[in-house]
């Protein structure tokens, strides 16, 4: 009747997990209560949760990959915690078994259900505003894109406490992860949520993909569009050709470990090193999908706030085109150790370096954009700062590991573990961040606090040096990743250094949560009615902020790149509160809640193939179909906004912009 | 979808990436090969394995032994006779000829179900004897790719049932035609991944 679950699965006896699990069902409780007593179901249910607007969707995505880091960083100090204390013959406070658990998870959430909804929400967010449209090309493709995605993570979320999380490493490698060495449901929790999750994000690769190519205002050619869809394009380019590789992967795992296959297996002729290597020809790319979009938000970041053009637009798009092809030629060099042979191990080698060469092109491009400008010292640029310092130094360990035989001495070392955040923090995660404190007052209407902004940068920048430059020595040193304790007590010192930069970067999540707060408290002060709090240079600053439903009453024509500066110069400013009347009545797509009931019998369907409870599985798997009849057959999607509703809209927000000036020139 | 083409006007003809929005039919079109393009992606792993494994057949039967190339040549003329009258079922419904498009519609149900029938026959086959999937690493990625394809025909044929009771309940809605437009794209692409099935796995049997 429930297969393999029994309430043994449950881990009472763990007083972490199970504090853990009390912390959280006690925050959602108090949230669920919340919501109740304010009466804000209706509201949630209608403008977000059932939401086809890319806006409200990306800021869902946004949202959900700020409280996943929460939880994925919690691992991280834990981590780091037991490191700082397990030397010598000190094992520490928790043992291998749930240590095992705890990276692994790490490694998963901080790549699939942090930075991905980063990326994705940023992407969302931004693109079709930037390309003069009103939404994606598939609206509610969009919102089952979220829902799926936020399906994996309550599944991840759920191995917490329900059973256990896979001790295999974020990447599952066989024969570990088979059934024969990894018997328990971990590593099912961690391919099922991930098989769904993923899903989500190949249908947002297609989604925006399309959008870009197909949806854009009227003389936004190729070379026209704003630098961040640019990056965006490749990335969900890459998005579409990386992740079917994933999801063929972890079918073959599924199927070796439910149906006795033998893809990866030791015996029977399986080959493990297949999947080392298919794993990682999504791997490679996947990086490329997190830190081109953070590569795009810094273009753009740093162009508005040096009040000049990109430098080099065209060997931008260049740069990262030749980064989007060049991502499927280096696989190999994850495992160098597999023992291919001189000549295998130096192409890939070579092909690593070269890679580095249109990534550095945009280093200069930023450089020569800022060099000259008259520079805005605001929040994003100085996240786009510190990623310039930071990324420099994790591209050239990564150069530095492209060398065959170096990589030999550090594989699975620690200094692997310092390069890989050492890009991934100070290029998707700075990224994420300047994009956050860049497109938020477009998203509400209000900017966020200055002062809290650049306390946690700061704490996040010298917390990265504190808590990664120790690892890149103790890695020289001979420590290995993955290692619960270590018998050396000459590493002690480091790895507290080490634990002291994750408490000060614990101290600028700390500060992000209090800075998003004074802001919603203060909102009133720090209100932008001008739309374009930054002086702008793309057509997202062209509409008011936060935008209407429907983005552009007409489609902005476009005539050169930087649209809306170019606008600008010829003193069309502030033509966001009338925009070229008479209005035209707008056909918009209507909420729809297939996303939320498809992900539903997601999870549970999900939940049952975990726990091998076949009927759930069944009732999951019809479900999800007879909510896509529903919406095969559903033939009222559209809603008309008339002409009179958008001409209202607009003519609130001049009269609040005007006010705002007379205000300002009275208290002048 | 309510992506209304504005017109600008520039001197000469306005190159096509500059003429704003595409039309919806565009659009869904554009999508749908996109995702068709990461469905032959996970065809492509699916092939790789195979050919890593292939030879891999743990004193089990090899592949030159196992295959009744006369049973998969009529299987391979079903599924390709199925295109063909698929295209015939796609200018009808193009036409809004509802007993053409019927009538081609049930003969290119026919000749895919006779496709997977002649597929599970082989398959049951291949069982009975005891070659099944765990037997090796071989017979996991024969079973895997072939029988990928064939749940993708499986699907298909659930598609074409749902197409049907949409051009019976809904009628040429521009809504089932670009679904309709979307699923034969969907069989031919299954037709050209089934010549390289064809073409790989059984002419390829060593």
């Amino acid at each position: 009747m429930l297969g393999k679950f029994t309430l043994a699965a449950i881990p009472f006896d763990q007083p972490i997990i199970m504090g853990t699990v009390a912390v959280i069902g006690l925050g959602g409780l108090l949230i669920l209560g919340l919501v109740t007593v304010k009466g804000w179901w209706l509201y949630l249910w209608r403008e977000w949760i059932t939401s086809v607007d890319h806006k409200r969707i990306g800021v869902m995505y946004f949202l959900l990959g700020l409280v996943m880091l929460v939880r994925g960083f919690s691992d991280a100090i834990m981590m780091r915690t037991q490191l700082a204390i397990a030397a010598g013959g000190a094992q520490g406070y928790l043992p291998p078994e749930h240590y095992d658990q705890i990276f692994s998870a790490h490694g998963t959430i901080m790549i699939f259900f942090v930075a991905m909804p980063f990326v994705i929400g940023l992407m969302n967010f931004a693109v079709p505003l930037q390309l003069g449209v009103r939404d994606v090309a598939f609206p509610v493709l969009n919102n089952v894109s979220f829902w799926l995605t936020a399906a994996g993570v309550l599944l991840v979320n759920l191995s917490l406490f329900v059973g256990e999380f896979a001790r295999t490493g974020w990447l599952a490698y066989p024969p570990l992860s088979e059934l024969a060495y990894s018997p328990g449901v971990g590593v099912d929790y961690y391919l099922w949520s991930l098989q769904i999750s993923g899903l989500g994000t190949l249908l947002s690769g297609i989604n925006l993909t399309t959008t870009i190519l197909k949806l854009r205002a009227p003389g936004m050619s190729y070379m026209r569009m704003p630098i961040f869809c640019w990056t965006a394009l490749a990335s969900n380019l890459l998005i579409v050709a990386a992740f079917p590789v994933l999801t063929a992967t972890f079918a073959m795992l599924l199927l070796d470990r439910y149906c006795g296959f033998h893809f990866f297996t030791n015996d029977a002729g399986g080959n493990p090193m297949m999947y080392i290597n298919l794993i990682w020809i999504w791997g490679h790319p996947e990086v490329y999908i997190l830190v081109l979009p953070a590569f795009g938000v810094f273009s753009e970041v740093v162009a508005t706030f040096s009040g000049k053009p990109l430098f080099g637009y065209r060997s931008m798009v260049m740069a990262t085109m030749v980064i989007c092809v060049l991502s499927f030629m280096v696989w190999l060099h994850h495992f160098f150790t597999m023992g291919a042979g001189a000549d295998v191990n130096g192409f890939f080698g070579v092909m690593t370096m070269i890679i580095a060469v249109p990534t550095g092109v945009k280093v200069f491009n930023w450089l020569f954009t800022l060099y000259g400008g008259r520079i805005r010292f605001t929040v994003p640029i100085y996240w786009a700062l510190g990623f310039m310092v930071t990324f420099v130094i994790g591209g050239m360990t990564g150069v530095l590991m492209a060398i065959p035989p170096a990589d030999f001495v550090l594989h699975n070392s620690l200094f692997l573990i310092a390069h890989f955040h050492n890009t991934a923090i100070g290029g998707v995660v700075f990224g994420a961040m300047a994009g956050y404190t860049y497109w938020f007052p477009k998203a509400f209407g209000f900017k966020l606090d200055e002062r809290l902004g650049k306390a946690v940068f700061w704490c996040w920048f010298i917390g990265f040096y504190l808590a990664f430059m120790p690892l890149y020595a103790l890695g020289l040193m001979g420590a290995t990743r993955r290692m619960q304790h270590y018998p050396d007590a000459d590493w002690q010192p480091l790895m507290l250094v080490a634990l002291s930069g994750a408490v000060l970067i614990l101290v600028g999540i700390g500060l992000t949560v209090a800075q998003l707060a004074v802001s919603v408290r203060t909102q009133e002060r720090r209100r932008d009615r001008t739309g374009d709090p930054w002086n702008g240079r793309t057509l997202e600053w062209s509409t008011p902020s936060p935008p209407p439903a429907w983005n552009f009453a007409l489609l902005p024509p476009v005539e050169s790149t930087d649209a809306h500066w170019a606008a600008k110069q010829q003193g069309q400013a502030a033509g966001q509160f009338a925009p070229a009347s008479p209005y035209i009545p707008l056909h918009l797509p209507r909420s729809n809640p297939t996303g939320f009931l498809l992900a539903f019998f997601a999870v549970a369907l999900g939940f049952a193939l975990i726990w091998h409870i076949w009927w759930i599985a069944i009732t999951g798997l019809l479900g999800a179909l007879a909510v896509g009849l529903r919406q095969a057959w559903r033939t009222d999607t559209e809603h008309e906004v008339s002409a009179e509703e958008v001409a209202a809209f607009y003519k609130q927000r001049a009269s609040a912009f005007h006010k705002r000036q007379a205000s300002e020139e009275i208290a002048a | 979808m309510s992506a209304a083409g504005q017109v600008v006007s520039l001197p000469g003809p306005i190159p096509l990436s500059m003429r704003g929005p595409a039309p919806t039919r565009v659009v869904v079109g554009y999508g749908f090969w996109l995702f068709l393009l990461s469905d032959i992606i996970i065809f492509a792993v699916l092939f790789a394995a195979y050919a890593v494994l292939s030879g891999e057949t743990n004193g089990g039967p090899a592949a030159a032994a196992l295959f009744d190339k006369t049973h998969v040549f009529i299987e391979t003329a079903c599924l390709l006779a199925s295109s063909v009258t698929c295209g015939f079922a796609s200018l009808a419904v193009q036409r809004r000829d509802r007993i053409a498009a019927y009538l081609w519609m049930v003969i290119t149900f026919i000749l895919g179900a006779a496709f997977i029938s002649l597929e599970r026959s082989e398959f049951a086959s291949m069982l009975a004897a005891g070659n099944r999937p765990s037997r090796s690493a071989f017979l996991s990625a024969f079973f895997t790719l072939v029988g990928t394809h064939g749940l993708h025909v499986t699907i298909g044929l659930c598609w074409l049932l749902v197409m049907t009771l949409q051009i019976a309940t809904l009628g040429f809605l521009p809504m089932v035609q670009r679904r309709f437009f979307c699923f034969g794209l969907f069989w031919h692409a299954l037709d050209i991944v089934w010549i390289g099935v064809f073409t790989i796995v059984y002419l390829g049997a060593r």
